[in-house]
């Protein structure tokens, strides 16, 4: 009764298609897409917990074996990344509910957004690598199509550099595939394993491994492939920017995290040293592109990029506390950075626009968008006992232990600049002059939509607070993760 | 004949990326549907060309060709096929509502 693995790409998959027959009627997209996503997230919740207590949970698909045929795999770091996805796609849901123009909620945004959702869950759960493709595949055929979702002028222009540049992407992926087959001769991402050891990662496997770096890095937005990053963020409305922002990059990274601790862990010497000169390079030029945007929503955008290389550190340094700390970060980032973009849009719809320097004076119009803001660019920013202090700490704290002092020193000073440019949102946004009259402050009341994004801002608070059992937990996945035959043996049952 | 498609296939990788460097934007979508066939050829190639019978029960060979690749670049091709109709789209769109296909003028401005 493995079965459950399966569920959380299917009920989204099956009820999408279900949707595109309902598209004009909009009560039943809301009540099913809600149902669902409710659902998904009691499953994965569920999911988690039965692994975390049971062990790893696999699926044969179609009863083939394991290395002929395709596995799903819920080790814990899947489920925990599944459970993430909900939560936060939960949230963006229904403060979709509240904020998309009805003609663009009319225009099919309910079922490509769960079979995004589809395409997520399936990149973490398989164990397969073409498998992974075709799910890389399904997300991002969907993320083109939310990304110009509303088709505005600025949309289309910027939509078509992302679509340019992860099409380029996958076909470079399935190079990636075709050298892995070519050298290994299987799929399964845990024979590949098994394969690479007995070939002791030499000459042309660190190539590979090198292009894999290229190919998730480019959806994850790494140093020197994230220039399409902040403009293409910059179109949708606020519910999708914040899906993406929050979700997106993380599973670019999620595959950096599996390949490099499950494939290509034998030559740290040499792939980490370059994955940890990436993450100091974009954490340094992400924060530096931050701190030169006046607008909102740029801020946000680059600040993606800056987190990015902090989980990317985690992984360089490679000690289970780091890696603890990376997949902290993930979550921290996952929660905090959709709340900070759902900000931006709750801010865009009270002034009209997203330059800083056009606002001001908002925490005496709207206190509790205000402050309910500043929680989470506190938390953002690593002040404790909010989230982000943890996972920096965590991370800084491996890194010394390690004896990587630069990064170390990267990371704070990134550190600082990051709760400059919150600060800067926060001033020139919230304190200052009162641009809005008194009646047009009282007739723009975004209440309703402010408490749609307290759930995330709830969920960092709480990271932050009880960071001792978190950390307990994602020990525990570091652990298991960093030591690949638990997932070798889970899989083909030796 | 392995040597001579990977020739091939270096071939379209070098055309595909001289058209995704041009300025159209036509050229450049062309270039990357060509980008993807040769990744699908270069997948075929690598794993092998034909060294055996079909892998079917009853046909008795010393040798079976490996049908694993085949089913791959099918699956790969499909998606290629449906990710180019998206492409052409937006690319239209793009093209209908800016009224250029000149991918300098697609830049937008620093400060927006």
């Amino acid at each position: 009764m493995n079965n459950i693995v399966f569920l959380p790409i299917l009920i989204p998959l099956i009820v999408g298609v279900v949707l595109l027959f309902f598209a004009k009627n909009l009560k039943v997209q809301r009540v099913i897409s809600g149902i669902t996503m409710f659902t998904l997230l009691g499953l994965s919740l569920y999911l988690a917990h039965i692994v975390y207590y049971g062990g790893t949970h696999t699926l044969e698909l179609g009863n083939w074996p394991a290395p002929f045929g395709i596995v799903l795999v819920a080790d814990n770091f899947a489920a925990l990344m599944v459970s993430l996805t909900s939560i936060v796609g939960i949230v963006c849901l229904f403060y979709g509910f509240l904020t998309l123009s009805e003609v663009r909620q009319k225009g099919y945004f309910f079922p490509f957004y769960l079979f995004l959702i589809t395409g997520v869950n399936g990149a973490f759960l398989t164990g397969d690598i073409f498998n992974l493709f075709v799910f890389f595949e399904v997300m991002l055929i969907s993320s083109y199509i939310l990304i110009v979702h509303g088709g505005t002028k600025y949309q289309l222009r910027e939509s078509i550099k992302y679509v340019i540049i992860n099409v380029f992407a996958s076909a470079l992926f399935i190079v990636g595939v075709a050298y892995i087959y070519a050298i290994t001769g299987t799929l399964n991402m845990a024979d590949i394993s098994v394969k690479v050891a007995e070939l002791e990662q030499r000459g042309v496997l660190n190539v590979v491994a090198i292009l894999f770096l290229l190919v998730f890095g480019m959806k994850g937005a790494l140093f020197p492939l994230y220039f399409w990053l902040p403009k293409s963020y910059y179109g949708p409305p606020a519910a999708i920017a914040a899906l993406f922002g929050g979700l997106l990059t993380k599973v670019g990274i999620y595959a950096i995290i599996r390949t490099f601790t499950l494939i290509f862990y034998h030559e740290p010497g040499f792939t980490h040293t370059v994955i940890m000169f990436i993450a100091a390079a974009t954490m340094f030029f992400g924060v530096l592109g931050a701190v030169s945007q006046f607008d909102f929503k740029r801020i946000l955008s680059f600040h993606i990029i800056s987190q990015v290389g902090y989980m990317i550190m985690g992984l360089a340094i490679f000690s289970p506390l780091a890696i603890a700390g990376a997949i902290y970060h993930i979550a921290h980032n996952i929660f905090v950075k959709s709340a900070l973009f759902l900000y931006a849009g709750a801010t865009q719809q009270v002034t009209g626009t997203t330059d800083l320097k056009k606002m001001g004076g908002l925490l005496k119009t709207h206190p509790f968008l205000g402050w309910t803001f500043f929680v989470s660019a506190m938390a953002m920013a690593g002040i404790p006992p909010l989230s982000g202090f943890f996972s920096k700490f965590a991370l800084v704290l491996s890194g010394i232990q390690e004896e990587q002092y630069w990064i170390v020193f990267v990371a704070l000073f990134v550190g600082i600049l990051t709760l400059f440019s919150m600060m800067k949102i926060f001033i020139y946004a919230f304190w200052g002059e009162q641009k809005l009259s008194n009646e047009e402050a009282k007739e723009r009341k975004i209440g309703k939509v402010v408490v749609s994004i307290l759930p995330l801002v709830a969920l960092a608070v709480i990271m932050g607070l009880a960071a001792e059992p978190v950390f307990v937990y994602l020990l525990d996945i570091a652990e298991e993760i960093l030591e690949p035959s638990n997932y070798i043996n889970s899989v083909l049952k030796e | 004949m392995e040597i001579l498609m990977i020739l091939v296939i270096g071939v379209i990788f070098t055309v595909a990326t001289y058209l995704i460097l041009t300025k159209s934007l036509l050229r450049v979508v062309i270039g990357l549907i060509m980008y993807g066939h040769g990744a699908h050829l270069l997948f075929i190639t690598l794993a092998g060309l034909k060294q055996g019978a079909p892998p079917l029960l009853g046909e008795e060979a010393v040798a079976y060709a490996d049908p694993l690749p085949q089913a791959v670049v099918l699956t790969a091709i499909v998606i290629g096929f449906g990710v180019t109709a998206f492409l052409l789209v937006i690319a239209y769109r793009t093209y209908k509502v800016h009224q250029t296909d000149d991918l300098d003028q697609l830049r937008g401005s620093a400060d927006e």
